[in-house]
């Protein structure tokens, strides 16, 4: 039966399996276990970036292709929300159409990509992606009259999905019975069907057939497998899978803007989860979001403190002040990339052959 | 006696549509320049817009040229290339700030003079740099695409943070020097002098590149390690360090083309590189990658589509590139000159 969930995708590593069983557990338990609006935010936070890296794992590790424009699919979603939130109504009906909406656009948006970069060469794409993101982050907040421009949009969601709304008194374990509570796991739920539909599909004979693509295209096209149609699929199915993640994190937070759905930033966080937690696994992309969003959280801290303790030095306050953030991200990145190229998940399955 | 078959072979002439294909690219860019005439109702803008655009486009060339050429030569993408064009601009404009007293000074020459040592300055940082990148970043991941686009993006990352620690986070805004401010008045349009000297010296680059492209030896080798480089490595050229040498002039190009670009916005910033890099792939894309006249001639249909269609229609030059770029792809799905086999 489990296995049968998991598509047949076990763990393999006794580690691996305890750690993912913990981060489970401590998700689907959060508002209970660590009680707290920051916590449960950050809880649903690691939530959404499972399904966008997942998404993106989808397309870079089993595809083979690199894209920057995920987080216009993300975007795309989260802007879908907002947009049916605002005109029609609060409702869960606006909600559905809003996320359904952006899926479709954001698929055929990526069909259309995919149609004129894929035919040629695969790195086309990732020059193309890059060009048409910036683009459409650009149109969003010159656009101010549709989408807020750069104030971004703040609406309302049902009543039922906001902490105004108690289901019933008291409290459990410090958590308060309210639409917040709701809300985590709604998004929580999601988070787990797309999860499982997302590993479904790479162990199906489509996702085979991906993996052949990536190690070799062009045996793959002699094989019989036209490795056009294999590839624009795949991002189109990514792209959804992205734009469902924003309507996620639209709902979560209220509030949609250039800076928390599009910037170029949250795309080199998902390239780094992607990276760490290992490419061309679904579980990878588990465990690279949940280090990644913990650490974003709680190290940069660590690091403000660090440079503070350290003023009156050359340079190197500078150097690890928490908005140089991004520049040890980087480092990393290029490393992990060199010395770890099939990341956590990948060495741990790796050692125990 | 045998008589001689009656089918002789004839000798037609190719068609009109074949004999044009070669120049194709360059009637698109004169057909634009012809649109650009039409629809702009007044001569005078007209020819401020075409200027603008010609010098928009040679510096997007100066910083592209030396990606599509490590593409080509190497299938190298280097998704770190606009690193280039920031440091380029940030050491370059340092050299202006320092020569202050040149660039202040109201004499063309030694405005020019100060202009020029920025830019050898700019010029041999980043050519230095590029050599470094090269070793560290770019070497270890040869013909694994995909790591390749990881790796220079981070290194793009890296590189933008490592500026921000040095030069601080504020954006540096500049003056050009004295006697390139302001604007001459040509058949009554306006045209500003620093635009004409962008449009001299990217010409200049263009057609020194092409000299050496075509009538030296080592233009010879890169030419040939474009086409088919394995033969070239089989006839006894070590095209590693041809390749070496490629990367770092691209580089510096690119370092060039950053301090011009940052004259041009008269303000840079850490992420300028990263805003170009957007420009400079578009170009790379249909002009074809590999190809230097491609490149040239992309770069100035990006800068004159720009400029007319931001005088014409101002929000619909948001997205004109990407539609250029749609366009391009449809018509030649490689590129305008499209050079690169398909490796």
């Amino acid at each position: 039966m489990l296995t049968k969930l998991l598509s047949g995708d076990t763990p393999r590593s006794p580690v691996l399996a305890v750690l993912l069983i913990g981060i489970l557990v401590c998700l689907a338990l959060a508002p209970f276990l660590f009680p707290g609006v920051r916590s449960v935010d950050t809880a649903a936070r690691i939530c959404i970036f499972i399904v966008l890296v997942a998404s993106y794992d989808l397309m870079l590790g089993y595809g083979g292709i690199v894209s920057f424009a995920h987080t216009m699919f993300f975007g795309i979603g989260a802007y879908g929300v907002a947009l049916a939130c605002t005109h029609l109504g609060r409702g869960f009906d606006a909600l559905l159409v809003g996320s359904v909406a952006g899926a479709l656009v954001a698929a055929t948006l990526a069909f259309v990509i995919g149609l004129f970069s894929l035919r040629v060469r695969a790195i086309f794409f990732a020059m193309i992606t890059l060009a048409v993101a910036s683009a459409v982050a650009v149109l969003v907040s010159q656009l101010s009259a549709i989408t807020g421009g750069e104030d971004g949009l703040n609406y309302r969601i049902p009543r039922e999905l906001t902490p105004a709304f108690k289901f019933a008194d008291g409290q459990i374990l410090g958590a308060r019975l309210n639409g917040k509570l709701l809300n985590y796991y709604l998004i929580f739920g999601s988070t787990l069907l797309i999860f499982l539909l997302l590993l479904r599909i790479v162990h199906s004979p489509f996702g085979r057939v991906l993996q052949a693509i990536r190690e070799n295209d062009f045996r793959a096209e002699a094989i019989g497998y036209r490795v056009v149609y294999y590839r624009v699929a795949v991002t189109c199915i990514s792209a959804a899978a992205a734009a469902l993640a924003g309507s996620l994190y639209a709902i979560w937070l209220r509030y949609v803007g250039p800076d928390t759905t599009l910037s170029l930033e949250i795309m080199i966080d998902v390239l780094l989860m992607v990276v760490i937690g290992g490419m061309g696994t679904m579980y990878g992309a588990v465990i690279g979001a949940t280090i990644f969003v913990l650490a974003q959280n709680y190290l940069q801290a660590l690091m403000s403190v660090a440079s503070d303790a350290l003023t009156g030095l050359p340079v190197l306050p500078e150097l690890i002040s928490a908005d140089r953030w991004l520049l040890w991200l980087g480092v990393l990145f290029i490393l992990s990339v060199y010395f770890f190229p099939t990341g956590i998940v990948g060495r741990l399955r790796q050692r125990r052959r | 006696m045998t008589s001689s078959p009656d089918h002789l072979p004839t000798m037609a002439r190719s068609s009109l549509s074949d004999r044009l294909a070669p120049y194709g690219p360059i009637l698109i860019l004169v057909l634009l320049v012809v649109f650009g005439f039409l629809a702009i109702p007044s001569m005078s803008s007209w020819l401020t817009l075409t200027v603008s655009g010609l010098a928009m486009g040679m510096m997007i060339f100066i910083m592209a040229s030396g990606l599509t050429l490590v593409f080509g030569l190497m299938d190298v993408i280097n998704f770190g290339h606009g690193a280039f064009v920031s440091v380029g601009a940030f050491v370059g404009v340092s050299f202006l700030l320092l020569l202050q007293h040149m660039t202040g000074a109201p004499s063309l020459l030694l405005n020019l003079t100060a202009l020029l040592v920025a830019i050898i300055g700019a010029m041999l940082a980043t050519g230095i740099m590029g050599w470094a990148f090269e070793r560290v970043i770019v070497k270890p991941v040869y013909g694994a695409h995909l790591k390749q686009i990881l790796v220079t993006m981070g290194g793009l990352i890296v590189v933008e943070q490592l500026i921000i620690v040095l030069w601080g986070p504020e954006e540096i805004y500049i003056t050009r020097p004295e006697a390139l401010k302001g604007a001459i008045t040509f058949a009554g349009a306006a045209l500003e002098k620093y635009r004409l000297v962008a449009v001299g010296i990217g010409l200049v680059i263009f057609l020194l590149m092409r000299w050496i492209l075509r009538h030296t030896k080592i233009g010879l080798i890169v030419r040939a390690g474009v086409e088919n480089g394995e033969m070239v490595e089989a006839l006894g050229y070590r095209l590693r360090l041809v390749f070496v040498g490629v990367f770092m002039a691209g580089s510096a190009l690119a370092g060039l083309g950053g301090v011009l670009w940052g004259l041009y916005q008269e303000v840079i910033t850490a992420h300028m590189g990263n805003e170009v890099m957007i420009l400079i792939f578009i170009v790379v894309i249909i002009g074809g990658l590999g190809s230097v006249e491609g490149c040239f001639i992309g770069a100035l249909l990006v800068g004159l589509l720009q400029n007319y269609v931001a005088f014409l229609e101002p929000k619909v030059a948001l997205i004109s590139n990407i539609g250029l770029m749609v366009a391009i792809l449809m018509w030649r799905p490689m590129g305008m000159i499209p050079v690169v086999k398909a490796k």
